[in-house]
């Protein structure tokens, strides 16, 4: 009987996340799967091998989980990229920041110009006015790029659009009595071109490319997702939000089936417009269509809104600038239901809290579910979970429960947290990293891809620093040690995912999910965490460089 | 996107309310008393039964047919997309009813369907349970989403009033009315209320009261109701009279009046203005009111009122 092949990859260091053996400088990988971590001469006792030195000057991590991204990342880059900073698309080309509505408009001209048909439309994604001072862009704005194409771009969080005059008039909303909060007028009367909250944007979305069909099951969008896991490191992502229908499910089989496909994707099912019995009864048949690079069977479920859009719930006493108390957007019997009964199942929900009223009510529906069903080990994680304070944290690891924090908000959003938002104090100990490590609450960290983007160590880098874009330092007391951040985007993200046996760190018997690095990230300076080079991936065992994807 | 339907815009009557006041119930009634016009009942999801089974002719996905040529979605986060393909989908819709989520403010809901030309808002009802709103409302939770749920209706069900004694619910509705100044109150057991508030008054006939569904042991519906019919004359400014209608004093819990091819609809403290079906005969005015409540001369004086100036000089 002959067995299967076996690569000895030698590395300039290895990073385990195992605290027997943290680093090493060898690992043997057979069948996709870790044969071993340590010297060569251990290893060797595994029998023949090839020696593989494409790593000999490289570090290696365990493959990056990031525990809350959407695939919808992959989606938006069939728009026009229009954020204030760079970023980096899935080809490894890096759009500059737009730094000035008058830059927005300029690019937004040049696509303009290579378009053929007259009424194409023209969308893009990533704006962020808050930049920009207190100038609102506006349609007159959009309309200098055409008036006879529909314009629309979606703002970096996810929750505005701002259009052209020709894409009001398409949605009907080029006329005068227009009234709704979401929708602020000019001295004409007319729709300023801004539109706020789903309603709103639903109308427009269609007539600007943002229709539901060609959000869902984007197959290419899929793909490019992928491209970007490997070019951050990562081997395991989200897709938190999914609705999962049938033809979704086959076409993300098939495509992560692939040989090719570089990531394990973890999709959840979203909790909406079904009972909790559904969803349960759903998640529990998904589970068993999951495949290695395609987990199902859990469940996202929303509790509140965002704290920028102050959809958020928030404690007494509420918003800074005195903005009326957010939304709930799930009932609490639905939520104390839902619970119990994938207690009952063994079914895993992560629920999204970002205001600690919304983090409160969680954890009450899950004390008394747990009373009604206990449930030794069922890593429930709160998303978001952003202004959780102390005894939170301290409610949430007696409860068993998991945190995934969104530091990434104190570099994009933190200036407006501190100005308008929650102010300075809440601000501060905004996405308290130190403060859940320190209760005993297992921590992921994430990056809500595509609301900001995807790349564990640049969030690990907002952990450490807790910077703001403007410079400020939020909360010094909350900011984790840089190894403590890397154990979270890798062994942290696979606990709240149930994926913590077989990925998360490098030792026998896990998969074969490597980061490559070029930087040694305990090496180079905390406050350059984020500007790691990164080589690629080694996904089960596959070789995945960048610069190849 | 959708365009102005030759009938005038497609009423939508929005019925909020925290879970377990009886929207179900309410939605369920309505069906019953549909009597012929076609409604559309949207509702969050398909949950613990929508609609009553022996109403289901057939079930398809996200779709219930009803018999009487009625249908049932089910709409998630989806809202406006179902409402923007429900006119193409199904033209023979001839009215909207809206169940939303329990913890969705029925306002916000409303001004999104105003956005849609296809549309008008009827009226947003708000469902309470008179036994437990004001527990509810001091709710650390849910106290402000009651607070601005009631903040926004225009006519207030309070149902299970079998279940409260006449002093907490002489209290209760007294609350009520702090909460919602505008808006009508509506005592109601088991959501028993005229089906005609909601489903609109047939032109130019005495509104279709409830007659055929009493619980045993309540009170007849109808038997809470008055209605009054009367001829307007043409010089009546018809934004006028609907202001006067809405306003509190005069007990209109729901009317409609034709006037020189205009449509007048009030419910509760709202009135808008349509165009009116084709044929329908004009200079009428139908009036709904609780029995004791509905003032007839008061409602004569508002019509009186609302003639344009020129003529009520002279």
């Amino acid at each position: 009987m002959t067995s299967s092949p076996i690569t000895i990859f030698r590395a300039r260091r290895i990073l385990t996340m195992n605290p027997a053996r943290p680093e090493a400088t060898h690992v043997a990988v057979r069948e996709g799967r870790i044969l071993g971590v340590g010297p060569l001469e251990e290893l060797a006792g595994w029998g023949a091998y090839t020696l593989d030195d494409s790593f000999a000057d490289k570090v290696l991590m365990p493959g990056l989980v990031e525990g809350h991204s959407h695939a919808a990342e992959g989606t938006f880059w069939r728009y026009t990229y229009l954020g204030r900073f760079d970023r980096m698309d899935p080809e490894g080309k890096v759009w500059p920041g737009a730094e000035s509505i008058e830059d927005v408009v300029t690019r937004l001209q040049q696509v303009e110009r290579k378009l053929a048909s007259p009424t194409e439309v023209l969308a893009g994604w990533g704006l962020d006015p808050i930049y920009y001072g207190d100038r609102r862009v506006v349609r007159a704005d959009f309309d200098r790029v055409s008036t006879t194409r529909a314009i629309g771009v979606m703002h970096a969080s996810g929750h505005i659009f701002n259009v052209n005059t020709r894409a009001l008039e398409l949605a009907g909303l080029m006329r005068p009595g227009v009234n709704h909060p979401g929708i602020p007028l000019g001295s004409d009367g007319l729709p300023t071109g801004e539109l706020k909250g789903p309603e709103a944007m639903t109308i427009v979305g269609a007539h600007v490319g943002f229709d539901r069909e060609a959000l869902a099951n984007d197959e290419d969008g899929l793909r490019r997702f992928a491209k970007l896991c490997v070019r951050q490191g990562v081997t395991t992502a989200t897709d938190l939000a999914n609705l999962l229908p049938d033809d979704a499910v086959s076409m993300m089989a098939r495509v992560t089936g692939e040989a090719g496909y570089p990531v394990r994707i973890v999709s959840f099912r979203r909790f909406q417009a079904l009972t909790p019995e559904q969803v349960v009864d759903m998640a529990v048949k998904l589970k068993a269509r999951s495949t290695d690079r395609l987990r199902l069977g859990a469940i996202k479920l929303f509790v509140d809104g965002s704290i920028q859009g102050f959809s958020a719930r928030l404690r007494w006493p509420g918003y800074y600038n005195g903005a009326p108390n957010g939304l709930w957007y799930t009932p609490p019997e639905a939520i104390s239901g839902l619970y119990r009964l994938a207690l009952q199942k063994g079914v895993l929900v992560h629920s999204h809290t970002n205001g600690d009223q919304a983090t409160e009510m969680a954890l009450d529906c899950l004390e008394g579910a747990l009373l009604d069903q206990p449930a030794r080990d069922h890593r429930f994680t709160l998303q978001h979970c952003q202004l959780a304070d102390a005894a939170q944290f301290r409610r949430m690891a007696r409860l068993g429960m998991c945190a995934n924090l969104f530091p990434n908000h104190h570099f994009y959003w933190g200036d407006q947290h501190y100005e308008t938002t929650v102010g300075p104090e809440r601000a501060m100990r905004m996405n308290a990293c130190a403060t859940a490590l320190a209760s005993g609450v297992p921590l992921a960290i994430h990056s809500d891809a595509p609301v900001t983007p995807l790349g564990p160590l640049f969030t690990a880098w907002c952990a450490v620093n807790r910077r703001t874009a403007s410079g400020r330092t939020l909360g010094t007391s909350e900011a984790i040690s840089v190894a403590d951040a890397l154990r979270t985007i890798t062994l942290g993200a696979a606990w709240t995912l149930k994926l913590d046996g077989e990925v998360g760190s490098i030792e026998c018997g896990k998969r074969a999910d490597f980061a490559v690095l070029e930087d040694d990230p305990l090496e180079i300076a905390p406050d350059k965490l984020k500007d790691v080079r990164i080589w690629g991936t080694v996904q089960g065992g596959r070789l995945f460089p960048a610069n190849g994807v | 996107m959708s365009e102005t339907r030759p009938g005038g815009r497609l009423p939508v009557t929005v019925i909020g309310g925290y879970l377990g006041t009886g929207k179900t119930t309410l939605v369920n009634r309505l069906l019953r008393a549909a009597d012929g016009q076609r409604l559309a009942v949207l509702v969050n999801d398909f949950g613990a039964t929508p609609v009553d089974r022996d109403l289901i002719v057939s079930s398809d996905g996200d779709t219930l047919e009803i018999s009487g040529g009625c249908i049932c979605c089910s709409y998630g986060s989806d809202l406006m997309d179902t409402l923007m393909a429900l006119p193409e989908q199904r033209p023979d819709i001839e009215r909207v009813v809206l169940e939303t989520s329990g913890v969705a403010l029925p306002g916000m809901v409303a001004s999104a369907v105003t956005l849609l030309p296809a549309y008008r808002v009827d009226g947003i009802v708000v469902m309470v349970d008179a036994e437990t709103v004001r527990t509810m409302a001091d709710d650390a939770y849910l106290g402000d989403t009651i607070t601005r749920q009631l903040g926004a209706a225009d006519l207030v069900v309070a149902n299970r009033c079998d279940l409260v004694d006449e002093a907490s619910l002489r209290q209760t509705l007294a609350w009520l009315a702090t909460q919602s100044p505008a808006a009508r109150i509506l005592p109601a057991t088991r959501a028993d209320i005229a089906p005609d508030l909601l489903l609109g008054l047939r032109d130019a006939a005495l509104p279709r009261l409830s007659a055929t569904l009493t619980t045993p042991g309540a009170p007849d519906a109808a038997s809470l109701y008055d209605s009054l019919e009367l001829d307007v004359p043409a010089n009546v400014d018809i934004t006028e009279l609907g202001q006067r209608l809405s306003a509190p004093g005069t007990g209109v819990l729901r009317a409609k009046g034709i006037l020189n091819r205009l449509a007048l609809h009030v419910v509760g403290q709202r009135f808008e203005i349509d165009s009116a079906p084709a044929g329908a005969r004009s200079g009428r005015l139908v009036v709904i009111g609780l029995r004791a409540r509905l003032d007839r001369r008061a409602v004569e004086q508002a019509v009186q009122a609302s003639l344009s100036t020129s003529l009520r000089s002279g």
